[in-house]
């Protein structure tokens, strides 16, 4: 084993001169250069940087020299150490980054290879519909209210002014509860969600309503015996008919996009007076296809308007049988079916998709309508 | 409700150029609901005119007897023609409807000079089915003799005809009548309008010759307007005019006799039902009152009726004649014998008619009025438009009237001037809301801010402010006003359980959950099989009057009926592999007991309030899924593997940690499932559903792939039990240390309880604890298994030391052992 040198020895020194060290590099920087991989690198730095290299093993014959050489064979063999380890890690650079090309490129796959292995399911459209429509009128204030889907038909028709002969009962065809006098239906409609809205809430009430509804339709392309609706309820000090059209136009405009009107026609429902139809106006062609054949439009059947559902102001009957004081309050309702928006607003063609809860329709929607 | 435009413009004076969709379009404005707008034999193009049947030849060497006719259609369009026809209802010297040949008749027919049974015939006699204008008879249309020959015989006929049909709400009873559609085309045209109504139709002088039949009223309630009018000497032959039978047709209805025709015609023209009587068929006088319960009538339609107390029927001596409003009696019918007739025209209370045509199932034309409310003081003018109308085309004597009228109670309502502005949100001037409530027919005293408004006697919807408010705004027109946002009051966003559907919806539906929402009709069928025994609660008692169909009666106690429905409509399309669920309504009760309905007229009293919600039954959200064929198929990446057990209760338990319930898995016991691979969940204790393999029986029953799986849990109760809020954990960042443990257990112990074991004695050192592996085999004996844990163990504040793992692996070990009868494995 060899130590340090501390003894001066010219003829030992000899390798510290600049010819010899000049050789010593260039014959490192030769091997680094020749070096064709990673492991053949590995061996030269071992041979050309390690502890038993030329250079190595010079640098411990400094001790050697008489004290004004030793300055300035230590600054020539720091630079050729510097040479020899920029070289190496250079040439160790460039054999990793062709490596990287090689190896990386034969782990390459087809990315576009069906990846499904946990498909998404998917919400049904009615639902997320029936959500987007409460989340406009959350945003506005308002509450969403809920109410049992078997009702009384004191809530589903009385206490909304239809009295139990009144031919508005036959305007909708009820399920009725073991017997038509039980007293008891599967409630026609979101309205008596209004009714216990009115009783259990304070004045103001601002609410939102979704729900299933029932009649005894049979299933066909356009009609089903159970379906839903949303309704919305306002009750409070100076409402008009102004704040109801007001509202509708946000409510489309939010659904249906800027700019989107609509329009009230007079109508009939006992719990409302005045009583009007409302007409989305078309929010494809925006009525542009109105009498001009090369424009038609299948969304409105050219007509420019949707009929959407109805509204008006809320008959002060209903507010007496619920114990709001009429004199006081005045309320605004409206309501629409969620089927019907679906059908002109995701252009469904069939009551029965809607209906049969086949997956390959619901999954189309996934997490939103 | 059928109205032809032209009956329309014989009650006001529409501006010419306005055709029917135009006064559709008004009629829309003012609120009543034009369905369709129709035109009467709109196939009908070119020449169609008034033909003298000069001659008639019969030809009877064809198979059917055919006529070569001379037809004078007039000089100017070529004097006599010969023509071809088949029909047999004419003869010579009637006045028939000619096509010409040029003429193209419905259906892309066109009529042209061709050779034909030997004949060169060179037009056509039309019948009203040819022109498309009903199809009630095949005869040609023989026209009243004081038409012109060769005159256009388009508008006699009624080709061209607008036919405007309207869907009349319940409020608007007076729009049943031409009379009630042209006063609110009058107002929608700003016409004047004479009220064809209130007009009485001049009579002659009751004839003397016998008395007319008497009349009474035992019930003003009901009844508050009887009248009877008596026409003797009556031709019953003589036929009803052709442009009231032409507008009968357009009105949907069929003729059948002048005396029956007439009532029709005025009731539709006027609004008020009418019904004639054969006086030679009454016994004594007509009453209206009621009869004992049991009672029986037949009526028009030859049903045998069996009467209630509470109808309203019509009397004579003998007993009841018809039901009042709604359907006359078979009995005292007029037939074609008829020579006397007494023509009844009342006012029946709404309410009365309404439940007595619903108690028999019979809705009439007549019905539909009285239900809607008649005009109160009509009946007379209507009767005498009718008698006229009987006596000027069936002739006889007018006898005269008999009449019971209870007092005359008019409506007034006081409106403050200001309420309609106030209501519609915009400025209306006093002198337009007097103005527009004089056009509906209203009488308006305007002398103090408060109006006192008259109503009408045909707008007997109008009871209220709010009924007058609706007609000022309706007639201003809805366009007219503003629109405006309200500032809405403070919300609270959604609830917790609205909140939490949704949540659940979205992680269910992330890990390949497909929603349906089905029909909640369920029968015995499905009861059966799903297993469920005859008195289990999900037999659901909460059972329909009138199902869709009578095989699914009930209302669902449980969502998985649904579900499989769904499931088995999926598989018959090809989706073999399913995970579907549902988040909906179920009855968990049966019905309360009824209770009295209460007032409309005030609040209903908390006990009241609450009486009618416990007369429901309990209802709840339920939640369930249905797993069916694969979890994954095989593919370039996966291995196939069916759903099982294991993939429900999963789903149940990432339902619970989306609501943030500590829902627990124990052994379950339920029939529609499999006895050894069903599970309990309990949240705190509670039971929340059911989850596992169906029973082989049931799968085998409905027709579900082998090995189909499913939970359902009460929604409701999941999320009471779920936090409302959730405590952070600690952290911590010192390291970690990992002890595997192999435990031998009898199979009679179940993993969750070996689990809790281990929790518990290993102390709160233990960060968590993971079943790795299960194992059954030589070296452990039979009844057992060898479970193998994966524990971590981790201190808040420091590095544990060995001595403290090794205690807290120890403590848990030897309480499975003391538990459990269980050995350490390797030990
Ligand atoms: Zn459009």
């Amino acid at each position: 084993m060899s130590g340090p040198n501390t003894s001066f020895d010219p003829k030992q020194v000899s390798a510290l001169s600049a010819e010899s060290v000049d050789a010593v590099v260039a014959d490192a920087l030769g091997a680094i250069a020749g070096a064709a991989s990673l492991a053949d690198l590995k061996e030269v730095r071992l041979a050309h940087a390690g502890d038993r290299s030329p250079l190595a093993l010079a640098n411990r014959e400094i001790g050697a020299l008489p004290p004004a050489a030793k300055a300035e064979a230590g600054k020539r063999m720091g630079i050729a150490r510097g040479q020899i380890k920029d070289a190496l890690d250079q040439r160790e650079s460039d054999l990793q980054a062709l490596r990287d090309e090689q190896v990386l490129n034969e782990e390459t796959v087809d990315v576009t290879l069906p990846v499904d292995r946990s498909p998404m399911g998917g919400r049904h459209p009615l639902t997320t519909l029936m959500e987007r429509i409460c989340d406009v009128f959350i945003a506005m204030g308002y509450d969403v209210a809920e109410g049992p889907e078997i009702e009384a038909d004191w809530v589903n028709f009385d206490a909304l002014n239809v009295p139990p002969d009144h031919p508005a009962r036959t305007m909708q065809d009820t399920f009725y509860v073991e017997s038509p006098d039980s007293g008891v239906v599967l409630r026609t409609q979101t309205s008596p969600i209004q009714i216990r809205a009115m009783l259990e809430r304070d004045v103001p009430i601002y609410v939102v309503a979704p729900g299933r509804v029932f009649r005894t339709d049979e299933l066909d392309a356009t009609h089903t015996p159970v379906f839903h609706q949303v309704e919305g309820l306002a009750v409070d000090e100076g409402l008009t008919m102004a704040d109801l059209k007001g509202t509708l136009d946000h409510f489309a405009q939010e659904m249906f996009g800027a700019g989107i009107r609509t329009r009230l026609r007079p109508s009939y429902f006992p719990f409302t007076e005045p009583s009007a139809e409302i007409d989305l106006q078309c929010f494809v062609c925006r009525g542009e296809s109105i009498s001009n054949p090369d424009k038609s439009c299948r969304t409105c059947g050219s007509e420019g308007w949707i009929e959407w559902g109805g509204c008006g102001m809320v008959n002060p009957r209903v507010l007496t049988a619920v114990g709001i004081d009429s004199s006081r309050y005045r309320g605004f309702a409206f309501g629409m079916g969620i089927e019907r928006t679906l059908m002109f607003r995701n252009g469904v063609t069939d009551m029965r998709d809607m209906v049969e809860g086949d997956v390959r329709f619901t999954r189309a929607f996934g997490l939103e309508s | 409700m059928r109205a032809p435009v032209s009956w329309l413009r014989e009650f006001v004076a529409i501006p010419s150029d306005q055709d029917g969709r135009a006064i559709a379009e008004k009629l829309i404005n003012a609120g009543l609901e034009v369905e369709t707008v129709e035109t009467l034999g709109a196939g009908v193009i070119g020449p169609l005119v008034v033909g003298h049947v000069v001659g008639i030849e019969e030809l009877t060497e064809f198979k059917k007897p055919i006529r070569w006719c001379q037809v004078n259609v007039g000089v100017e369009h070529g004097g006599v023609r010969g023509v071809i026809c088949g029909a047999r209802n004419f003869v010579q010297g009637d006045l028939v409807v000619v096509a010409l040949p040029g003429t193209e008749l419905p259906g892309g027919f066109k009529i042209a000079q061709r050779e034909t049974y030997g004949k060169l015939s060179d037009g056509m006699i039309c019948s009203a089915r040819e022109l498309g204008l009903g199809d009630d008879h095949d005869g040609i249309i023989i026209l009243a003799s004081d038409h012109v020959v060769g005159e256009d015989a388009k508008p006699i006929v009624g080709v061209g005809e607008e036919i405007l049909d309207i869907a009349v709400t319940p409020d608007r009873g007076y729009a049943l009548s031409i009379r009630g559609l042209a006063r609110e085309l009058a107002i929608a045209y700003d016409l004047d309008f004479v009220d064809p109504g209130l007009e009485l139709a001049q009579l002659p002088a009751p004839s003397g010759t016998s008395v007319p039949v008497a009349c009474s009223s035992e019930d003003e309630q009901a009844c508050a307007l009887f009248t009877l009018r008596t026409v003797t000497g009556f031709n019953p032959g003589a036929p009803s005019p052709a442009w009231m039978q032409k507008r009968l047709v357009a009105c949907g209805m069929r003729p059948v006799s002048l005396a029956v025709d007439v009532t029709n015609y005025v009731m539709l023209e006027l609004g008020q039902p009418l019904h004639a009587f054969d006086v030679n068929k009454l016994q004594g006088s007509i009453r209206v009152g009621h009869v004992a319960d049991g009672t029986v009538i037949e009526t028009l339609d030859h049903v045998e009726r069996t009467l209630n107390r509470d109808d309203l029927v019509i009397l004579d001596n003998r007993g009841p004649i018809g039901l009042a409003g709604t359907m006359g009696g078979f009995a005292t019918e007029i037939d074609e014998s008829t020579t006397a007739i007494a023509l009844e025209a009342a006012y029946f209370d709404d309410g009365s008619v309404a439940r007595m045509a619903r108690r028999h199932k019979l809705s009439s034309e007549a019905s539909r009025r009285f239900e809607r409310g008649v005009d109160r003081v009509l009946a007379p003018y209507a009767s005498a438009r009718a008698t006229a109308l009987l006596l000027e085309f069936g002739g006889g004597d007018y006898v005269g009237m008999t009449a019971v009228e209870a007092p005359l109670e008019p409506t007034v309502i006081d409106l403050p001037a200001s309420q309609a502005g106030e209501i519609a949100g915009m400025q209306i001037h006093t002198t337009t809301v007097i103005r527009l409530l004089q056009a509906v027919g209203c009488e308006v005293d305007a002398s103090t801010d408060v109006l006192r408004v008259g109503v009408p006697s045909w707008r007997s919807d109008i009871t209220d402010p709010a009924n007058l408010v609706e007609e000022v705004i309706r007639l201003i027109g809805f366009d007219e006003i503003p629109s405006r946002l309200p500032t809405a009051a403070v919300g609270h966003g959604l609830s917790t359980s609205q909140r939490l559907r949704r949540r659940v919806g979205m992680a269910l539906a992330a890990r390949g959950g497909v929603e349906v929402l089905n029909y909640p009709f369920v029968g015995e069928a499905e009861f059966d099989a799903l297993r469920i025994a005859p008195n289990d609660a999900r037999r659901s008692s909460v059972k329909l009057a009138n199902p869709m169909n009578d095989e699914q009666p009930f209302i669902r106690a449980s969502l998985l009926p649904g579900l499989i429905a769904a499931a088995k409509r999926n598989l018959s399309r090809g989706s073999d592999d399913l995970c579907i669920y549902e988040l909906g309504s179920v009855v968990r009760s049966g019905m309360g007991a009824p209770v009295a309905r209460p007032s409309v007229t005030q609040k209903p009293s908390d006990d009241a309030w609450a009486g009618l919600n416990a007369m429901l039954p309990i209802q709840s959200t339920s939640i369930a899924v249905l797993l069916a064929g694969q979890h994954s198929q095989q593919t370039w990446s996966t291995v196939a593997r069916n759903y099982d057990w294991a993939d429900v209760i999963e789903i149940a338990m990432n339902i619970a940690h989306t609501t943030g319930a500590d829902l627990r898995v124990g052994p379950g016991n339920d029939e529609s499932f499999h006895p050894g691979r069903c599970a309990q969940l309990t949240v705190s204790g509670v039971e929340v559903g059911v989850a596992g393999e169906l029973h082989p029986r049931v799968i085998e029953a409905l027709g579900l792939p082998a090995r189909s799986c499913a939970l359902e849990m009460d929604f409701d109760e999941v999320i009471a039990r779920s936090a409302s809020s959730r405590p952070a954990p600690a952290v911590s960042a010192q390291p970690v240390a990992k002890e595997d443990i192999a435990l031998i257990v009898p199979e009679s112990v179940n993993t969750a309880a070996v689990t809790s074991s281990i929790i518990e004695g290993a102390g709160e050192l233990l960060e968590s604890v993971r079943l790795f592996d299960i194992y059954r085999g030589q070296q452990v004996p039979q009844g057992s298994r060898s479970l193998a844990f994966a524990l971590r163990f981790r201190a808040s504040d420091r590095t544990l030391e060995a001595a403290e793992i090794a205690s807290a692996r120890q403590s848990a070990i030897d309480l499975v052992i003391q538990r459990h009868g269980a050995t350490l494995r390797g030990a």
